[in-house]
């Protein structure tokens, strides 16, 4: 094929969302004057099935050879416009886009500006456009393994989803047991159904899978490779109890020196545990587990005369010289579903929650409500004599969500929700009681969710519009002050018991699973994913899917929809046993290449190697990519003194027309 | 001059994190100058710090590299080397004379549309402030 350089231009309209502010026109005729254009045409959306239609068309009978579209950003439509190339049979990589639309019309009012800035990115990219090279997508194996990380309901349900499509699931859940958030919960809104009783047969599932290996109390210590050959490191903590002895029978723990001393994690320190413990009875695996930083032997080396757990059990489980250890394997697709935090209401001090014992988070009361909860599900206050079933109770909405005061603008989605939830639990559970919520907005959103406000509304719980300013004690009651502004009325309110309805953030450790996959993080610090609209449980990195509230505050049901999202796409990687790698790499021009090994330094894959070679006779070293390790990042390019390793479709030779174009055109 | 001068200024984005947050800009409709336009690159590691001098003597009066967060680089280290070399770099063009409002880094994220703004705004006034960039300019398109 005469391979002279024939380029079709296709400007876009995108509807008005271009044509507004650039002239399509004159860009138009601007570009049917540049070097090797064949074709230009501007056509309302280039994307559309007829948009894509005028492009195949034109390669076919004018021979184009190389297309420019300007549209809008590469990140939006590059694959759309490669699939259409690749169609007529041109190679996909004779593309370039010029993105006339998130960084020109959409940013710019002024026509004028913005039409010349248009003409220039187009120029430039018509200057790239007829350097570029045909490039070829290798295709590698996926290994048919998933890992999954996190056992909340996202992940149990992603697990069992592609553990039912027959593929190997490695599920790692660092605390305990598997069940996450939703097992503390008592019901679940709108419909009340009682969240155990659809949680607990779902964490059950998963640790009798045949296709589910359980890792729980382990962490992921270190993910290497690339998508459909992910190797992982994950460490199986000590649990100082040989789960293939404990029968899960509770003595060890009875007999602990601290049995009732140390608050429970599960019961958000409203009930107390001892050193060796199970999170909750319905626990899965239902192993006991001795807390090393608790532990009195743990820590001091001694406990009594000698460990009363260990002279308890029967089945000689106890084992204080359990070590760490490290478990790998190979997986092909990875989905994190992690989890969130309850925002921390003492930073919000002007609610008290630090300061009186009658401040409680949405998530404490969940547990005082729970007849799993410790006081199996008697609302009360206080211990011993003190203790007394609180009359007049406020919710307080919105703690730590939409509060920029706390960094956190987003509204966190499940609050109204369970706050009218909670509500309505505790006037079902203390008879005569007065409940208030007060509330900024009331949203509503959810299938069956107005429905259930209206419901709880109607069942007498009083919604005050007003956001409080303080709480404080006066005697023994606490007081909410507070403006009503539906009536513009201040009041103090005084109650027996607060409730903030405290709002979702992103896990203190969020940090540690992006060092290790390298994921980014959205403006609310949640894990940010491949698109908010078209690929939500995507990432930027191929092969690695997010489900649940890692992503960003949600609710059962989209919790449990977006994990099976997540699944279905690891399963398409999974089943198609295919996955075609980057073609967009480095690659090394063996006769100039010097073998300095400068690029070998730079690589973060390790993706480049010194061979030797025989040049005109002679034995040399050369570089040499290895193309499945390589990412395309280019740093090699960059660095080579010779500009012998360059990086495909981002050559120095492709990149300076470019520069030369933007700085030469005024 | 009867007209103020509208520099011109060519920038170098990371796909990953500056393009991205680039695009939010645009979807979230902020407005910002239009001197500068961008050349992708998958890595500001990619970045050549010759593509900066050839920048500046194709007629730019600006350059700026932008690229993810240090420590968020989706190719785990690019954004080091681009900071190491391009430290190096703006030591040497101000040694040779470059006035250093004219070479800029920063680090944008995918969700930074807002500061991708301010940061346009910035490159874009610091240009102004230096004025007509001249002593490296070759007379007539060169690649």
């Amino acid at each position: 094929m005469n391979n002279k350089p024939k380029i079709g231009v296709y400007v876009c309209h995108c509807g008005v969302n271009i044509a507004k502010t650039v002239d399509v026109d004159a860009v138009s005729e601007f570009a049917s004057r540049l070097p090797n254009v064949k074709v230009v045409r501007n056509y309302a959306y280039m994307c559309s099935d007829p948009g894509q239609f005028l492009i195949r068309e034109d390669i076919e009978k004018e021979g184009l050879n190389r297309v420019v579209v300007a549209s809008c950003s590469p990140r939006m439509h590059e694959n759309t416009f490669r699939k259409t190339l690749n169609a007529v049979g041109l190679n996909p990589y004779y593309l370039e886009m010029a993105n006339i639309r998130e960084q020109c019309s959409w940013v710019h009012e002024d026509r004028d500006e913005a039409t010349a800035k248009a003409k220039k990115l187009i120029y430039a990219a018509a200057a790239k456009v007829r350097l570029l090279e045909p490039l070829y997508e290798k295709e590698v194996d996926v290994e048919p393994a998933s890992l999954v990380i996190g056992a909340g309901i996202a992940g149990i349900q992603a697990a069992l989803d592609i553990a039912n499509a027959g593929f190997k699931v490695y599920l790692v859940e660092k605390t305990p047991s598997v069940g996450g958030r939703m097992s503390q919960l008592d019901k679940t809104f709108p419909t009340l159904d009682c969240s155990a009783c659809i949680l607990t047969p779902k964490m059950v599932d998963v640790a009798n899978h045949p296709n589910i290996e359980l890792l729980a109390y382990s962490q992921v210590e270190e993910i290497a490779g690339y998508v459909g050959n992910f190797d992982v490191k994950v460490r199986k903590k000590a649990r100082f109890v040989d789960v293939d002895k404990c029968t899960g029978c509770g003595i060890c723990a009875q007999e602990c020196r601290l049995t009732g001393r140390i608050p429970s994690e599960f019961d958000m320190g409203m009930g107390k545990r001892a050193a060796v413990y199970m999170p909750f009875p319905q626990a899965v695996p239902a192993k006991y587990t001795i807390d090393p930083e608790r532990c009195l032997f743990l820590t001091r080396g001694k406990c009594g005369k000698s460990p009363k757990c260990a002279d308890a059990c029967t089945a000689g489980a106890i084992n204080f010289e359990q070590q760490d250890e490290i478990v790998e394997f190979k997986v092909g697709t990875v989905i994190v579903a992690t989890g969130f935090d309850p925002f921390d209401p003492a930073r919000k001090p002007e609610y008290g929650y630090s300061d009186y014992a009658n401040v409680l988070t949405g998530l404490e009361l969940e547990r005082l409500v729970s007849a799993s909860g410790p006081t199996g599900g008697a609302i009360v206050l206080g211990e011993g004599e003190n203790a007394f079933v609180p009359k007049d109770i406020a919710f307080i909405k919105c703690v730590g969500s939409r509060d920029k005061s706390v960094g956190n603008e987003y509204c966190s989605r499940v609050c109204c929700m369970y706050t009218a939830k909670l509500a309505h639990l505790v006037q079902e559970k203390v008879p005569g009681s007065n409940v208030r919520i007060y509330y900024m907005d009331v949203r509503a959103f959810g299938k069956g969710f107005e429905e259930f406000y209206d419901r709880v509304r109607r069942g007498g719980v009083r919604y005050i519009r007003g956001n409080p300013s303080e709480i404080f004690k006066r005697g023994d009651k606490l007081v909410v002050k507070v403006e009503d502004t539906l009536n513009a009325a201040p009041l103090e309110d005084e109650v027996d018991m607060v409730v903030l309805a405290v709002g979702l953030e992103p896990r203190n450790d969020a940090r540690e699973i992006i060092d290790i996959l390298r994921l980014s993080q959205s403006a609310d610090r949640f894990y940010l994913e491949a698109h908010p609209k078209l690929a939500p449980v995507d990432t930027a990195t191929d092969g690695v899917f997010l489900a649940g509230c890692a992503q960003g505050p949600k609710d059962i049901p989209d919790t449990v929809a977006q994990a099976k999202g997540a699944a279905s796409s690891a399963l398409v990687l999974l089943s198609s046993g295919k996955v075609k790698i980057q073609a967009q790499i480095s690659f090394v021009n063996e006769n100039t290449c010097r073998g300095c090994a400068y690029c070998v330094e730079i690589c973060p894959y390790g993706a480049i190697e010194l061979v030797a070679i025989s040049r005109m006779g002679n034995t040399v070293q050369v570089a040499r990519v290895n193309e499945a390790l390589c990412k395309g990042c280019g740093a090699c390019a960059a660095a080579c003194f010779s500009g012998s390793i360059q990086q495909k479709s981002f050559m120095d030779r492709q990149i300076l027309p470019q520069i030369a174009v933007l700085g030469v055109m005024r | 001059m009867s007209t103020q001068f509208e520099p011109n200024i060519v920038a170098f984005l990371c796909n990953w994190c500056s393009y991205a947050g680039a695009d939010l800009a645009g979807t979230s409709r902020t407005h910002y100058p239009s001197n500068l336009n961008v050349i992708r690159v998958m890595c500001s590691g990619r970045v050549n710090p010759l593509f900066v001098v050839n920048a500046l003597q194709q007629g730019a009066d600006g350059v700026l590299v932008s690229g993810c967060h240090p420590g968020d680089c989706h190719y785990m280290e690019g954004n080091f080397h681009a900071r190491r070399r391009f430290t190096l770099l703006r030591e040497l063009l101000e040694y040779v004379g470059v006035e250093p409002g004219r070479f800029n880094m920063s680090w944008v994220s995918a969700s930074e549309g807002a500061k991708w703004k301010d940061v346009v705004g910035e490159v874009v006034e610091k240009a102004k402030e230096a004025g007509p960039f001249k002593r490296f300019r070759r007379d007539k398109i060169n690649w």
